[in-house]
């Protein structure tokens, strides 16, 4: 082939992949924005990727309400992380769904949040879960509970705690259910030790962790319940184990100082039952009591979705994410020394 | 178009040169050179105006985001700058990618050189097909790379080998988003490359290994190397088709862009521009080396 006909193929080959790029977008656009007439009101939702289809439905109940009439959605969803950098760096919210209270704190500390976001009846928490022990099909290794996974022949597969803040749940999970079950911290270091001698992979996400689970890198997953109940209604086949003593997730959700007012009567619809509800159906657990729970699919009981686990800790519990950042994930904190140690011993 | 007929063009569009290999190889050089000095003195009016939209373009598209990394890595004074280098888990993970870089790139020049040859020299079925096909690694998200290579090396593989989660899928995963620069660099330049000053070579007694090492090695070596400082570069900086693939596993198997990314995460931009500062600084050497290995190379003419 001459450099010239090399040169145009590749050109056409670059020019269509530009306009599809540019077909997809104004399609995007396209959905999200109609032209603003009178009485409409664009509420900007900038939110961690997973609660999309909650966040969705709950907008279509909020639109059938007095307050909701009239607004439109505007909303971007990606790595938690990366949007609250997002809208520190200028990205337009009015409201933020995180998966981490820290990634609210971040706009706190810009100015972009009030200080006491907090101060509700939630604690600006609108969504909970539960970390999980994901296991392949029939449960082969016979895996009941966290002391399982240090027995020989166990894979673990668990998001990189470094480089995704959500991925830190389950880290924090395995240490202090052996505090909760009576250890000492020297015990729950050990038993953290002995864990990270069993992970196999650290995908970059949640959702990486489940593909590699998926594509048989391990035969073990640590995970969020509303993750494995969400890939069990979308047809992925495999057991999920809630533990009896684990660790309670909560996902933050707050307004933005200067959104319009239309975003506080959001939250306050997010925290109502019909709010809750939603989540409920996508595989979290509501933050209000008394929310109606009905059939789950993709639970392992969809009649009973979520039980009560004998010994549910908080992060609150582990003295807030400040605490635990600085002692568990920063430079010379438990899980670097802990990798240091496990890393250079493989 | 036929491959055969691109051959003609270039022919006609290069004067037949009138001696030996050693003449031909030096004049195009010694055409540019003059070229440069002449241009270097006296500027016409189009030309500055060229320049400086060149210059005005590359400095903000370029120079002064690569500056404002810089200024990052130096926010927090020496102390900061050296505490991010001095971390065990960063400095395993800056020796891993340079080293599986350097690699992947000695493997690239042999094999991109090679498959360049065939796609111009030989004539077989399916070559358009595998022209079209070479370019695929540009055009496909890293993300979905690291899936195929998953499935194709990891646990289910079935080629029957499980590669995922070790160092060999950090370098299956760089081999495969570099090999198109040199092939796509070496190709044009061979495609102009005259079959009669081979010829004369050989009427001259050389056999084809001397051919190769004397005559054709050095009019390709600047393709060559500048396709390796590509496909260098492009590999200390690749992460999309590892998230998945590589296990991003502390000291063994973490690169340095996780590394950035980690420290971006915990909101410490000082560390990740200092880390980006560091695979900048070894980019710029291994392009000044490759520059000096295509001068000696082509010295040989």
């Amino acid at each position: 082939m001459s450099i010239r006909k090399l040169l145009r193929v590749r050109t056409v080959a670059a020019l269509s992949a530009v306009a599809a790029t540019v077909l997809l977008l104004t399609a995007c656009v396209g959905g999200a924005a109609p032209a603003g007439d009178a009485g409409t009101t664009t509420l900007h939702l900038v939110g961690f990727a997973v609660p999309k289809e909650a966040n969705n439905a709950i907008q279509k109940k909020f639109a059938e309400t007095p307050e909701g009439q009239g607004v439109v959605w505007e909303e971007s969803y990606g790595a938690s992380g990366d949007q609250s950098r997002a809208v520190v760096n200028g990205l337009k919210a009015d409201y933020v769904n995180f998966s981490l209270e820290g990634d609210v704190t971040r706009l706190v500390d810009a100015g972009l949040v009030e200080e006491n976001w907090k101060s509700g009846p939630t604690k600006g928490i609108v969504s909970d879960s539960a970390v999980v022990i994901v296991v392949q099909k029939g449960n082969p290794l016979g895996i009941k509970d966290w002391s399982d996974l240090v027995k020989p022949g166990v894979k673990i597969v668990t998001p990189n705690p470094a480089s995704s803040g959500s991925a830190r749940w389950n880290i924090l999970a395995a240490y202090q259910q052996v505090i909760a079950n009576g250890g000492t911290e020297a015990d729950a270091k050990e038993y953290l030790t002995k864990f990270f001698n069993h992970v196999a992979a650290l995908p970059g996400s949640g959702r990486d962790a489940t593909n590699a689970f998926l594509e048989g890198s391990a035969n073990v997953l640590i995970s969020y319940e509303n993750e494995a109940i969400l890939a069990r209604q979308s047809g992925e086949d495999f057991d999920y184990i809630l533990p009896d003593a684990t660790l309670k997730i909560e996902n933050p959700g707050a307004v933005l100082k200067n959104a319009d007012p239309k975003a506080n009567a959001y939250l306050n619809f997010v925290l109502s039952q019909a709010g809750q509800e939603e989540f409920v159906k996508k595989g979290f657990r509501p933050v209000i009591a008394d929310t109606p729970i009905g059939e789950v699919t993709g639970a392992n009981d969809p009649a009973k979705p979520f039980p009560v686990p004998g010994k549910l800790f908080t992060i609150a519990d582990l003295g807030g994410w400040k605490a635990v950042n600085a002692k568990f994930f920063d430079e010379g904190g438990i899980v670097p020394e802990i990798q240091k140690a496990t890393g250079r011993s493989q | 178009m036929t491959p055969s007929s691109g051959t003609v063009e270039a022919q006609q569009l290069v004067p037949t040169p009138p001696a030996g290999a050693a003449t031909n190889a030096g004049g195009p050089r010694d055409r540019h050179r003059l070229r440069r000095t002449k241009s270097a003195t006296s500027l016409t009016p189009v030309s500055a105006l060229g320049l400086g939209v060149s210059l005005m373009w590359f400095s903000l598209l370029v120079l002064i985001p690569l500056t404002a990394v810089l200024v990052q890595a130096s926010a927090g004074g020496w102390s900061a700058y050296w505490d991010a280098l001095s971390s065990p888990q960063t400095l395993a993970a800056l020796k891993l990618t340079v080293a599986t870089a350097v690699l992947v790139t000695a493997v690239n020049v042999v094999m991109g050189t090679a498959i360049a040859w065939v796609l111009v020299r030989d004539q077989f079925r399916g070559k358009q097909l595998l022209e079209v096909v070479i370019d695929i690694p540009f055009a496909l998200p890293t993300i979905v790379a690291g899936l195929v290579l998953l499935s194709l090396y990891g646990p289910s593989s079935p080629l029957g080998v499980n590669w995922a989660n070790t160092r060999v899928a950090v370098f299956l995963a760089f081999l495969f988003v570099t090999l198109p620069f040199i092939v796509r660099t070496v190709q044009p330049v061979l495609l102009e490359l005259e079959h009669e000053v081979e010829e004369a070579a050989a009427s001259l007694g050389a056999n084809q290994l001397t051919t190769f090492r004397l005559v054709i090695l050095p009019s390709l070596a600047p393709a060559i190397t500048s396709g390796a400082a590509l496909s260098f570069c492009r590999a200390i900086s690749e992460y999309g088709s590892l998230v998945l693939l590589s296990g991003n596993l502390p000291y063994s198997t973490e690169v340095a862009s996780v590394r950035i990314m980690s420290s971006i995460e915990g909101d410490k931009l000082t560390e990740a521009a200092a880390v980006a500062s560091i695979l900048l600084v070894v980019a710029l050497i291994v392009i000044v080396v490759l520059d000096l290995i295509s001068r000696r190379v082509a010295r040989y003419a």
